[in-house]
């Protein structure tokens, strides 16, 4: 693995991204656009808002960086470039990474336009750490990233990647906590939604989790995406059965 | 050490469905060799084990004295496979450029190859929106990038127009005589005239190999096509 070839890989997706100007509105207005709803909808009840927000920042910058790479990753699979790529002197590692670079970037602009937003128009009053939500707003981007290079290996069109979108983030949404305390899930769901990616974005930046246990949890959503790039690495082969 | 393409009693399969019996080719470098054969015959199967890219369960297939999928072999092969490989968000430059730069060749190469494929007039157009035609010669220009000792050419020139087929070929025959090693499949049997070398597939087997003057007095046809039918219907 290089750091040249990697940096010319994310350099061409950013380039591919920004020949299609639409995708880049919906990736970065679709975030901002959801948190600012809901800031409308709790518009009389700003208590509620402030309770709820900072964890959105949590889950949509995973949902929308999932769909995104998973369809973008998949589409380099299926279109014969992948293959090509392979069968150049170039490592897996770069390609990857590339991708996990690419889409960092975009990962930070979304993530630092709906943590701006939401701390300057939508009237989001987080107990003294907007720090805190654009570094785990950041990092639950690059899982979803994580997950969707990982993940669009076992779709075959661009149809079964989107569908594993309410396979996998729903679940994960439902298991978060947002809607049923975690205390209050029956045993075997409170262990399963204690380890899951999104869970650990969620207690991250809930008001009265510790500097420390954020930093924690970070860790954990680190842990996870170096996870979900290996495994994206080792479904790139390159030779076929 | 002998240069060029080695293949002997090449067996693959895809799910357990058989897809070549046994085929064993020579492609000596300054060799131009057609492989040609009707569709489902086992041609891309075979270039895409040249390439590296496809598992085989027995046989040898050497390049240049290396087994195929090497690491040292991966800048000495240019490669056009049947499908299109290029990115349809990018422009014609920006996708050959891309290539150079994991190829590690220097962007004047692009230029080149991007001339040599006759796209100067769309160098600034995006992929998406070319002809089909224009798309199969932006895979060719990376082909050529860098100085690859084994081209293998996938229908190259499927989807083009007279003209700009007898301008492909004659790039392939200097490349030849460069002494470049080149594998090309076409299912236009007028093309096998142009070649030193024709090997004809039906089923993964080998059912001729030889110079087209051959094929014609073999067959005892005046044209390629016929000589092609009889050859199949003879075939066991």
């Amino acid at each position: 693995m290089t750091r040249r070839r990697t940096l010319i890989t994310a350099q061409r997706i950013l380039t591919q991204l920004k020949h299609d100007p639409r995708t880049i509105g919906l990736v970065l207005a679709v975030p901002a656009g959801l948190v600012g709803l809901l800031a409308w909808s709790l518009l009389h009840r700003p208590g509620q808002f402030n309770a709820l927000g900072p964890r959105l920042l949590g889950v949509f910058p995973l949902t929308v960086m999932f769909l995104v790479t998973s369809v973008t990753t998949l589409r380099e699979r299926t279109s014969g470039t992948l293959e090509r790529l392979l069968t150049l002197p170039v490592a897996k590692g770069d390609i990857i990474g590339g991708y996990a670079v690419a889409f960092s970037l975009v990962a930070m602009v979304q993530s630092a336009l709906v943590a701006l937003l939401s701390y300057t128009v939508f009237g989001l009053h987080h107990v003294g750490i907007p720090w805190r939500s654009s570094l785990v707003a950041l990092l639950s981007g690059l899982l979803g990233t994580a997950f969707g290079l990982a993940l669009s290996a076992l779709a075959t069109s661009e149809f079964q990647a989107v569908q594993f979108m309410p396979a996998f983030i729903l679940p994960q949404l439902l298991l978060s906590g947002l809607f049923v305390p975690l205390g209050d899930l029956p045993l075997g769901l409170r262990q399963v939604a204690d380890v899951l990616p999104m869970s650990a974005a969620i207690r991250a930046l809930q008001p009265n989790e510790t500097v420390s246990g954020a930093l924690l949890q970070s860790a954990v959503m680190l842990g996870y995406i170096g996870a979900a790039l290996c495994v994206g690495a080792l479904t790139l082969r390159r030779r076929q059965p | 050490m002998s240069p060029g393409v080695v293949v002997d009693h090449l067996v693959v399969s895809r799910r357990a469905h058989p897809i070549l019996h046994g085929v064993s080719l020579r492609v000596a470098p300054g060799e131009l060799v057609g492989l040609l054969g009707p569709s489902g015959s086992g041609k891309s199967t075979l270039m895409r084990t040249l390439v590296g890219v496809q598992a085989f369960q027995s046989g040898r297939v050497l390049v240049d004295d290396l087994p195929v999928g090497s690491p040292a072999l991966r800048d000495r092969i240019g490669y056009v496979a049947q499908s299109p490989a290029s990115y349809r968000d990018l422009t014609v430059e920006e996708n050959v450029r891309y290539f150079a730069a994991m190829l590690g060749v220097e962007a004047r190469d692009a230029s080149r190859v991007i001339d040599v494929v006759d796209l100067n007039a769309h160098r600034h157009d995006l992929v998406s929106s070319l002809s089909g035609g224009e798309i199969n010669r932006v895979s060719l220009a990376v082909a050529l990038l860098g100085a690859p000792r084994l081209l293998v050419l996938d229908e190259p020139t499927v989807g083009l127009d007279p003209v700009l087929r007898e301008r492909l070929w004659t790039v392939f025959g200097h490349l030849r005589d460069q002494g470049l090693a080149v594998v090309v499949s076409s299912h236009v049997m007028d093309e096998a005239a142009r070649c030193d070398r024709l090997v004809l597939l039906r089923e993964g087997r080998v059912i001729f190999e030889g110079g087209p003057d051959l094929l014609l007095t073999t067959t005892n046809s005046s044209t390629y096509d016929n000589a092609f039918v009889a050859l199949v219907r003879s075939a066991p």
